[in-house]
């Protein structure tokens, strides 16, 4: 177990750095004149240039990939060439936001997939077929289209709830969730479906196995059965589908942001994308990979901790 | 949003010829599908001749002008055509996600086939970047590669291709590595086929199918992916596209919401007609449609060509209740027809007390299916068609939840293969504990105590370290004993043993059946015992069942058997085993090691 974890951290560290170095380098190589871009049209070349020593620009790329690759070791990512603001101040407000819909989306996702696709499963008929429909519609609509049909049906026609604003958990916990509401709902619709599909084949390959005729032949009740034996059996392959849905969902909430105005990483990342903020979109890529290490990490040992065998291979 | 189909488990390689494509379009789904796409796609293909505006031609006397007017579907909130708009903006829809599918294809075929075909360490690498790219938030590096190279709709939707291409390596490397192993590609080899001629033929006919499917899922993404992009703002502003029309439409949403829905419904069925073929062609790949509601089976039945019955050949028995009395059980599956195959036809079986009973008979004679019946285990599917089962004095087939309660406790069942017949995922001790608990009510540690006593019982030298064990921490013998103490926990009175030594070493089949013998003799349970093997019946049985073709032909005590056999089928598997010690025949790759 030791041996797993420490060789699962290693290969998140070496691919958290791999992507760091392929990303400075392909936005420091590729970034035409950053200085330029910054001061617009008008400014004249000895400003440019100013503006480009004042950066640091002007150095050898390798001496400005070590000396931001030391920094970021520190936790710092430089100063945004526009707001002048620290990277790490910027994203440490506004990744809670984006955290807290996409958590709590994977939270809903993980538990209704797993009924849904369990019931799919053992049911079969209506439920199954209902699953199946899901999956092709959840796939289809795009989960900001979703967003914008809830902000219009619930907001805007029916004003039940907030369509717009976020509300921090530790202000106020009820208006929190309630804001949580639609933009969780929106991205969920995609993901409930293409999980319950997964968990749904995972729970059929499962309760065909030789070992649940054997379980019930021992007279264990039909609840154990499925809740403990055969879903933890059939949790390794969710829960790889739902650690790629995190994934997903990131991006998902940085455009649904946008529809709900919620002050999450989207409107930063669209912001230093138009700019070419390149500070500010190195540190989102790092902390974005980051997230995902860590994430698959916590999947890994959920798996191990659910599936022994895992464990040794 | 993005990789959520990227990672969609990789399909059975299914060779297929130019059938798939017959039953394809047999499909009702597949082919409604391929029109609705193939309407969108001419459909924006043809859009000068569909409608006459210009969708960038703005008009501000047309702003947000209403539908059914001048402008079909009303104009948007620069007095654009809102039908033009979608029309052209399909164009910058497909061809973006063909863009990103081409680069996908590109990167993920050549990468795939070269690394499951070779390995080695290309294989590594390449694997090792595909888990890399998997792991990138996708929709924040197009936005990086924005911000460098400007809203290029086109070279950011070629990006996106890469970040797609571990999908198609993914299916490709592992359908690759599973044909790799056939024999037909060893074939091939020795008779000096070259590599690539071997590539084309046999294992791009493999993975073809299973592309296809994963390509319409990656088409589907690529156009949400770019209508979020362009939803955003950060898309070419200068060409017309769905994204953009949303954009617009969400700006103006408290003034104008109908103008949400036609861009999303584009999307939506655009992509859905892709997913839907995708699924049609899987469907039609497995060769499974809709999975319904199981029917009850209807039409003729399939029955096993009748066997010569020899009437002096089933003995009579002394009257008396049994403890299992089996009469004219039948036993069916659903056939593909739509009718029933009967798999056991009018069985009797009576077993006493304390009776050791042995059910012989080759593979597919229906003892194993017999002895399901009895449990209420029968697979998915099989039914007990006609007959009666009764479990002292209690009908088993009508009272299915009474079954229920005597599983485990008054009937314990040992399974074949030990390994797969233990769960994987909990401890040894532990699935020893939870029935015990259940019908026995002991407490956690009174059932604890019981199972160390059961495990040391069935000759197991460490009981502690195997209760808390895994199964695959264990040998199959040690595994096979644990189901023996199993089915043994909690006292039945009689025990179904499948075929319980044929998975085990020859040196360890003779101890387990010590252990059964001893075990039936201290619990004088009664023991229906499965097996094809004659040896086996003549070290433990009291009394014989020799099942053919799903009938019963012979019936008598052991004796009777052995010295007085009066069905040719009976004598039969008798001189096969009397004439080398091995038990008959081989049946199958588990016996033929014997």
């Amino acid at each position: 177990m030791f041996f797993f974890l420490v060789r699962r951290v290693v290969s998140g560290v070496v691919l958290v750095f791999a992507v760091a170095t392929i990303t400075f380098l392909l936005m420091s190589l590729t970034g035409g004149n950053a200085a330029r871009n910054i001061l617009g049209e008008t400014a004249t070349e000895a400003q440019v240039a100013a503006k480009a020593a004042e950066l640091g620009l002007d150095r050898p790329i390798l001496e400005r990939y070590l000396d931001w690759l030391g920094a970021a070791l520190h936790g710092d990512f430089g100063t945004s060439w526009f707001s002048r603001e620290p990277v790490i101040e910027s994203l440490a407000n506004r990744f809670p936001v984006s955290l807290s819909v996409v958590t709590v989306a994977v939270l809903v996702t993980a538990v209704l997939a797993t009924v849904l696709g369990i019931t799919a499963a053992v049911r079969r008929g209506w439920v199954d077929r209902f699953v199946q429909v899901f999956a092709v519609i959840g796939f289809a609509l795009p989960n900001f289209w979703v967003a914008l049909i809830l902000v219009t049906i619930f907001a805007v026609t029916l004003h039940l709830l907030p369509a717009t604003g976020y509300v921090p958990i530790t202000t106020d916990p009820g208006r929190w969730a309630l804001g949580l509401i639609l933009p969780v709902t929106a991205l969920v619709i995609g993901t409930i479906a293409s999980t319950a599909q997964q968990v749904r084949g995972a729970t059929i390959d499962i309760l065909e196995r030789d070992f649940v005729r054997t379980l019930r032949a021992r007279g264990i009740s039909r609840t154990s059965l499925l809740f403990r034996h055969v879903l933890r059996n059939a949790a390794g392959p969710a829960l790889t589908v739902l650690s790629l849905q995190f994934v997903g969902l990131l991006g998902g909430a940085v455009i649904i942001e946008k529809v709900f105005a919620l002050p999450g990483i989207g409107s930063l990342a669209v912001n230093a994308t138009t700019q070419g903020d390149l500070p500010q979109i190195l540190g989102l890529v790092v902390v974005m990979v980051v997230l995902v290490v860590v994430v698959n990490l916590v999947i890994d040992l959920l798996t191990g901790w659910l599936n022994p065998k895992a464990r040794v291979s | 949003m993005t990789e959520s189909a990227v990672s969609a488990p990789a399909l059975a390689p299914v060779t297929s010829g130019g059938g798939l494509t017959r039953r394809l379009l047999r499909e009702p789904m597949a082919v409604g599908a391929l029109i609705v796409f193939a309407l969108i796609v001419l459909a924006s293909i043809l859009a000068p001749l569909l409608t006459p505006w210009d969708p960038n031609r703005a008009e501000l006397s047309d702003v947000l002008a209403p539908p059914f007017g001048e402008h079909i579907l009303g104009a948007d909130s620069a007095g654009r055509d809102v039908l033009a708009r979608l029309l052209y903006g399909g164009r910058a829809s497909l061809l973006g996600a063909l863009i990103a599918l081409v680069v996908a294809l590109a990167i993920g075929i050549p990468t795939g086939l070269i690394a499951g075909y070779y390995q080695r360490w290309f294989d590594s690498l390449s694997t090792w970047t595909a888990n890399l790219l998997m792991s990138m938030p996708g929709l924040i590096v197009l936005l990086a590669v924005i911000s460098v190279l400007g809203p290029r709709m086109y070279t950011v939707m070629a990006v996106f291709g890469i970040l797609l291409s571990p999908g198609v390596f993914r299916l490709t490397r592992s359908s690759v590595m599973a044909v790799r192993k056939e024999l037909y590609i060893d074939a091939a080899k020795v008779s000096g086929v070259s590599d690539v001629r071997i590539i084309g033929r046999h294992v791009l006919g493999v993975v073809r199918a299973p592309l296809v499917i994963q390509a319409s899922m990656m088409a589907g993404i690529a156009i949400v992916l770019q209508a979020g992009l362009e939803f955003l703002g950060v898309g070419d502003s200068t060409t017309a596209s769905w994204g953009q029309m949303l954009n617009d439409a969400f700006t103006n949403i408290y003034v104008a919401p109908t103008m949400l829905v036609w861009p999303g419904l584009m999307i939506g069925i655009t992509v859905g007609s892709l997913a839907l073929f995708g699924t049609a062609l899987r469907d039609a790949v497995q060769g499974t449609t809709s999975v319904g509601k199981r029917r009850r089976p209807q039409g003729e039945e399939t029955v096993p060509a009748p066997v010569e019955v020899v009437a002096e050949s089933i003995r009579p028995v002394a009257e008396g209740a049994p403890l299992l009395l089996v009469e004219g059980l039948r036993v069916g599956y659903p056939a593909a027809d739509g009718g029933t195959t009967v798999v056991v036809d009018g069985v009797d079986l009576r077993i006493a007390r304390g009776e050791v009973h042995g059910v012989v008979g080759e593979s597919g004679s229906g003892k194993s299916q017999t002895a399901f019946s009895i449990l209420g285990l029968l697979p998915v599917g099989g039914e007990v068609l006609e007959g009666s089962i009764h479990f002292d004095g209690v009908d088993l087939v009508s009272r299915g939840r009474e079954r229920e309660l005597l599983r485990g406790s008054r009937i314990g069942y040992i399974p074949q293969e030990p390994m797969s017949n233990l769960d994987p995922a909990f401890t040894l001790g532990w699935q020893l504990v939870e029935p015990m608990r259940r019908h026995l009510g002991l407490s956690r540690s009174q059932a604890r105590t019981r199972a160390l006593d059961l495990l040391d019982r069935v000759g197991i030298a460490d009981p502690r370290r195997t209760f808390d064990a895994h199964p695959h921490e264990v040998s199959g013998g040690m595994a096979q004993r644990v189901l023996i103490a199993g089915a043994v926990s909690c006292d039945p009175d009689l025990l179904i043993a499948d075929e319980p030594t044929t998975a085990l070493d020859v040196t360890v089949q003779a101890e387990v059946l010590d252990l059964l013998r001893s075990l039936q003799a201290e619990r004088s349970m009664g023991v229906m015992l499965v097996t094809h093997n004659f040896g086996v019946v003549a070290d433990l049985c009291d009394r014989v069942t020799v099942m053919q073709r799903g009938r019963v032909v012979e019936s008598g005590t052991a004796n009777e058997i052995f010295s007085d056999a009066r069905h040719p089928y009976t004598r039969m598997l008798l001189d096969s085993t009397l004439e080398d010690a091995s038990v008959r025949p081989a049946l199958t790759p588990t016996e033929a090691g014997r």
